[in-house]
């Protein structure tokens, strides 16, 4: 079985999903480095779940909608895509910045999820714990800090960068910034309503993450109440790509737990 | 055409081996670089400087607005306009800022135009811009919005001077149940002639040359093809309009310096000049562009050509492309004479001081210019005009 890639409007928006696998539905919310491609990792989860991975409004090839101004526009839309979906049990995955949507959608609907995990999400603020700025990182930058294992930004440097992909990059570097640039990578009501997270949840981060830094993990332990914090060590802010397998083993366990 | 000192104030006694640790005179450049002992003699020198050209004989004087750089040290530009509102009696003053998306109360700048329109009886040129990209960096303003917060603001502060007051104004990133602006503006006919400084874009081109607004459209720093160009585009746009655009719509920026001979200007500017270009300017691109600053299609133009050639500007080069006028008073004259028949800008605004020229060089760079150079441009374009 292949991927299947569709393109559905939901909402008057465009969304280009990618999907592949049965079972138990599995929605990947992807960073601020979009979803352009088919994963290793999203490769192993469809080999026990329904994985659908959309690129959100404003990324890769869906569309950059006029209404579309900041982290709340696009978790209300995903509750717009869920009904689409038909979704009424739903594992839902979402790393930085998806996490963080993953988040904000959990505090206004949590019925739909079976399960809820963030991967090194944005939107909090732990004060004195400085989350790296992207935005002033050059490619470079951005390609060694992302990643524990330099193998991994030496491998990410060495792909020539073509005219379309620069495109993507751009257009996914704007709405990234419109959610997040000021206040950075915050929403500063977030953690008032994390305790209506009701889902049993997962929080997973890279023991060196550079983005996002570890020191953020204990207080999103501390305000989902149902939650469990694993950190994977000599790890970056992308334990899905640099550790797929134990990420991977991680969710799979997670949810084969919680969903019993 | 009209003649303008314009003075960007930098810090000209920064320490030029800062790269040596920091990769930009801009945002993240510790101000412990700045010693306020030092500034308190920079400012008093430039203020000065900028006062004896109305002395001179210039149509105007430009301040400028950058925060959190060494590259000019105006973060608030209207304090230099009100000192100098008093102390010059003839030359129109043009705040070129202010950057307008950075406010989170663009009725400031309507009250402070205003204001110093008041003082000055009239001799405010009003500029807006939408700041750098730096500037986002600096003020922590989402540069997503840059275009949108532009806008409304520019709306804001024109409905502030244009309609009695009080009245209402409401924005997407601006609301305001009582728009009511005291001072008035003192030109109010319909209000300050409005100039919109840029780095080139066909975006503001459209929107300035527009005849609702038909604004002063200033190109900065930039290669002679360059100007040439955009005015010629906007020159097309104002036509498509079908108007004919005039050269009081058009004004270039520009570093220049004048000496007695070609030999003595380029030898007195080159350290000078290469300071402002080199170390001055100096950012990385996430800097200069960050994303929404501009758009996508602009900003791969800008990536594509920065991979394929990051070429160190040199005194030589920006001479070659006409983005620094540096020569005897014969050679700046033709230049200039040639450039203006060519392009028809209307109004020269020349930056007689920059990176680290002294004093005594600005001085002499500033009499020269006005002695030999201004009155010959002014009879030649008011002979071509007649």
């Amino acid at each position: 079985m292949s991927v299947t890639e569709s393109t559905e409007t939901i909402t008057g928006c465009k969304v280009r999903f990618m999907r592949k696998g049965t079972g138990a539905p599995l929605l990947f919310l992807h960073g601020t480095s979009g979803a352009s491609r088919w994963l290793p990792f999203m490769e192993k989860l469809s080999e026990t779940h329904e994985v659908i991975v959309p690129e959100h409004p404003g990324f890769g090839a869906s569309d950059s909608p006029e209404w579309l101004d900041n982290i709340s526009d696009l978790a209300f839309f995903y509750l717009d895509v869920f009904d689409h979906l038909g979704l009424e049990k739903v594992n839902l995955v979402g790393t930085s910045i998806g996490g963080w949507l993953a988040a904000e959608i959990a505090i206004r609907n949590a019925t739909k999820l079976s399960s809820l995990t963030v991967v090194a999400p944005a939107g909090i603020r732990v004060k004195g714990v400085r989350k790296g700025d992207v935005f002033m990182w050059s490619p470079e930058e951005t390609a060694r800090n992302l990643f524990y294992d330099q193998a991994f930004a030496e491998a990410m440097l060495a792909v020539p960068q073509t005219r379309e992909g620069m495109e993507i990059l751009l257009k996914n570097r704007l709405t990234s910034a419109k959610l997040a640039w000021e206040p950075r990578f915050l929403n500063p009501d977030l953690y008032k309503w994390l305790h209506r997270i009701s889902a049993p949840t997962l929080i997973v981060w890279g023991g060196n993450d550079k983005a996002m830094p570890v020191g953020y993990a204990p207080a999103w332990r501390d305000l989902i109440p149902n939650s469990r914090l694993e950190i994977i060590e000599k790890c970056g802010h992308l334990p899905q790509i640099e550790k797929a397998d134990h990420f991977v083993e991680l969710v799979n366990g997670f949810i084969g737990e919680v969903t019993r | 055409m009209k003649f303008y000192f314009m003075h960007l104030m930098p810090y000209a006694d920064l320490d030029l081996s800062y790269d040596e640790k920091h990769n930009s005179a801009w945002v993240t450049l510790p101000n412990t670089f700045y010693d306020p002992k030092k500034g308190h003699q920079l400012y008093n020198r430039y203020l000065d400087e900028l006062e004896y050209a109305d002395q001179l004989g210039f149509d105007g004087i430009c301040v400028n607005e950058h925060h959190s750089n060494a590259y000019g040290l105006m973060p608030i530009p209207g304090v230099m306009a009100g000192a100098l509102a008093r102390r010059t009696k003839n030359v129109k003053i043009a705040i070129l800022g202010r950057a307008l998306p950075l406010l989170n109360n663009p009725l400031t700048v309507a009250e402070e135009f205003a204001m110093v329109d008041n003082i000055t009886g009239g001799r405010l040129i009003a500029g807006m811009v939408r700041g750098i990209g730096a500037e986002y960096h600096s003020w922590g303003v989402n540069p997503a919005f840059s275009h949108e917060r532009f806008q409304e603001a520019h709306d804001l502060i024109l409905q502030a001077w244009t309609k009695p007051g009080p009245s209402v104004f409401e924005g997407k990133h601006y609301n305001f149940e009582y728009v009511n602006v005291w001072p008035r503006v003192y030109q109010d006919n319909p209000h300050p002639p409005i100039w919109i400084p840029s780095q080139g874009s066909s975006e503001t081109i459209e929107w300035a040359a527009h005849p609702d607004r038909k604004y002063t459209y200033l190109q900065t720093f930039a290669s002679v093809s360059t100007v040439a160009r955009y005015m010629k585009m906007y020159k097309d746009v104002a036509a498509g309009y079908g108007y004919e655009a005039t050269e009081d719509q058009l004004g270039w920026s520009l570093p220049l310096y004048v000496a007695e001979t070609d030999e003595i200007a380029r030898r007195e500017a080159k350290e000078h000049i290469e300071a402002f270009l080199q170390k001055f300017l100096r950012m990385p691109m996430e800097m200069l562009l960050p994303p929404g600053y501009t758009s996508v299609k602009s900003m791969v133009g800008a990536m594509s050509a920065k991979a394929g050639h990051s070429m160190k500007q040199t005194i030589d080069s920006v001479i070659d492309e006409g983005k620094f006028i540096c020569g005897s008073p014969a050679t700046v004259r033709e230049k200039l004479e040639e450039y203006q028949a060519q392009i028809g800008f209307g109004h020269l605004l020349t930056l007689l001081q920059f990176g680290t020229l002294p004093a005594e060089l600005t001085r002499k760079n500033m009499e020269i210019y006005s002695k030999e150079v201004m009155p010959y441009l002014r009879n030649v374009t008011a002979r071509r005009a007649a």
